[in-house]
């Protein structure tokens, strides 16, 4: 608040009204029916609703599918924020670098970032099509028979290869704004003493952009959970079947196709804690941040 | 002598040192123009197999070259109706898109700017109850909390409208926490200033706050549109109605028919419609980069 604020009441309820009316109905109402939702059991026909207590939960931990699901997102994650993290880290330290065309290069490297989840997928279904897939031609050159949507991990590698391509964008981009927020002090210091490129690399530019980089691996779990979705659902054509699906893709199925209220909900309120554990945990550093600028 | 061998010693070492940063240069732009190939070539692909006659397509997959009927897999993309009612075309569902991603963006702006200038501005009692309420909302994604979201909105009868579709995405607080950071950051003197000239709160915030802020609207502007456009989930629950379908709820439609398998999809259409549904959000991404990476790198923190 500004020290030299209005006085008015009225005036600024009247501002506020519309985004907590918004909140309230569209945020706080859904969230809270999840909640109460995860502990009742919705009878199939729609004939009422039974209290079960903390039986849902226990349900998700007895399922095969969501253990699966459980599973694969966490390997998922990992690989996904680990590739989309690295190679951008690379592009970004060498378009840093560069002079000539480092404008042109900037551009090529963040334009995927406008490309929709889902239109993605499509373009991974194209390359990565059982018989006319232009990477499975290539994988068949070298012996390898992939096969999308029938074998568990070849569905696997296409879902994170897609997802690791239109996650490098956005790291490109946080990345190379941290190189340049460097001081030129501290970059013509780090040349006079040091001059391997590789050991600056690692001894000043590396320690130098750890907030950036634990900031971004934060949004790279998130992104890995939630934002894969359309990714997700078009690599697997909608079919959840035996394929490798996430715990967002979980949620849906058993929401929307399984009409498990119940359970749907309880998963819904696993990720609920989980986002809150990674938020408190990014609140934590954001403070520490701070001091490093 | 001596003096000779030095200086011939001293120019071989530098010519060497500058053959080899040369070699170091060239060794950086490789890695680039890998990654800017690595970025390009999928999407070259696809708008090159977007020329092709399904049956090539079907034949040997994506196209590297073009063929000759990009003009006309376009056309029907775009003018020919086509779902299971016939009721929909690439025009409406483009016109879809894009009410979806000015209504959000503009929404979510204006709803976020006049919450942020109430929190900022104003000596409000529950004003921090008012912001960690809203902030609390940056917390859960609407993937979390999508079925209950879904029965809200269904028990609201608000199914298959743009209402449904937009609304509930503006449940979130980034753009009221982007302004509230922007302006905190704004000089103290200017509301004094204002104050003695006598401006009352509507006419500061008109008159001097939206000008003061433009470049931020542009930027916020600019990742809410490309949010909002690009945006499937929700939609896909949403809409069933065929003539609210985005073109990316569309994409959906082509990949169940790659599914389905019973026909030959029309493979040249449906890489024209991707083409179509990825153009707008990225010649925006691109023509207006400073004020994307601006509010991507801003409204982030």
């Amino acid at each position: 608040m500004k020290r030299a604020a209005f006085g008015h009441i009225g005036f600024p309820i009247l501002l506020l009204l519309p985004q907590l009316a918004i909140i309230a109905i569209f945020f706080y109402w859904p969230a809270a029916y999840a909640v109460e939702s995860s502990f009742y059991l919705q009878d199939p026909f729609g004939f009422g609703e039974t209290f079960v207590g903390f039986d849902n939960y226990t349900r998700l931990t007895n399922s095969t599918n969501y253990i699966n699901a459980l599973n694969f997102t966490v390997v998922f994650t990992l690989l996904v924020t680990f590739f989309s993290l690295g190679i951008a880290l690379l592009l970004a330290v060498k378009a840093d670098k560069v002079i000539r065309g480092a404008k042109t290069y900037r551009t090529l490297l963040m334009w995927v970032y406008a490309i929709a989840p889902p239109v993605a997928g499509l373009i991974g279904v194209m390359l990565f099509d059982q018989s006319r897939g232009t990477i499975t031609q290539v994988l068949a050159s070298f012996g390898y028979d992939f096969r999308l949507g029938v074998n568990y991990w070849d569905t696997a590698a296409a879902m994170i290869t897609v997802s690791v391509w239109k996650q490098i964008p956005v790291n490109f981009i946080f990345f190379l704004s941290g190189l340049q927020a460097i001081p030129r002090s501290v970059r013509e210091a780090a040349m006079i003493d040091n001059r391997s490129g590789t050991s600056r690399f690692w001894d000043i530019t590396f320690p130098l952009l750890a907030p950036t980089g634990f900031f971004l691996l934060i949004i790279n779990i998130t992104y890995s959970l939630f934002d894969t979705f359309g990714i997700v659902d078009t690599i697997v054509k909608g079919e959840p079947g035996n394929n490798p699906l996430t715990l967002v893709y979980r949620v849906y199925v058993d929401g929307f196709r399984g009409g498990d209220l119940g359970g749907s909900s309880a998963q819904s309120v696993v990720l609920m804690i989980l986002v809150l554990i990674l938020t408190i945990v990014q609140f934590r550093f954001l403070e520490r941040r701070i001091h490093y600028t | 002598m001596a003096d000779i061998t030095q200086t011939r010693v001293q120019a071989t070492t530098r010519t060497t040192t500058r053959k080899r940063i040369r070699w170091d240069h060239i060794a950086d732009h490789a890695i680039l123009i890998a990654g800017a190939l690595l970025m390009l070539v999928p999407v070259y692909m696809v708008f090159a197999t977007s020329s092709w006659d399904p049956i090539t397509i079907h034949r040997e997959g994506m196209q590297f070259g073009f063929g000759d009927r990009l003009a006309e897999n376009y056309d029907a993309a775009l003018f020919e109706y086509g779902g299971f009612t016939d009721s929909v075309n690439g025009m409406t569902m483009l016109a879809n898109s894009l009410i979806l991603g000015l209504g959000f963006a503009i929404g979510k702006i204006i709803v976020g700017m006049m919450a942020a200038y109430a929190i900022v501005y104003f000596r409000l009692k529950f004003a921090t109850l008012a912001f960690w309420m809203i902030f609390t909302t940056l917390l859960l994604p609407l993937e979390v909390r999508i079925l209950p979201s879904y029965e809200v909105i269904s028990w609201m009868n608000l199914g298959n409208t743009y209402t449904g579709l937009i609304v509930p995405l503006i449940a979130s607080a980034t753009a009221t926490f982007f302004f509230r950071q922007f302006f905190r950051s704004v000089p103290e003197e200017l509301i004094e200033a204002a104050r003695i000239d006598g401006a009352g709160p509507v006419k500061f915030f008109i008159d001097i706050l939206v000008p003061l802020s433009k470049t931020m609207i542009a930027a916020m502007f600019i990742i809410m549109f490309v949010f909002g456009w690009n945006q499937y989930l929700w939609p896909t629950l949403i809409t069933t109605d065929e003539s609210l379908f985005t073109l990316v709820r569309g994409i959906r439609q082509i990949v169940q028919s790659y599914a389905d398998g019973s026909e030959t999809p029309d493979y040249g259409q449906a890489a024209a419609l991707a083409i179509i549904a990825m153009t707008p959000p990225v010649l925006i991404v691109v023509f207006f980069q400073s004020w994307f990476v601006k509010g991507l790198t801003e409204s982030d923190k």
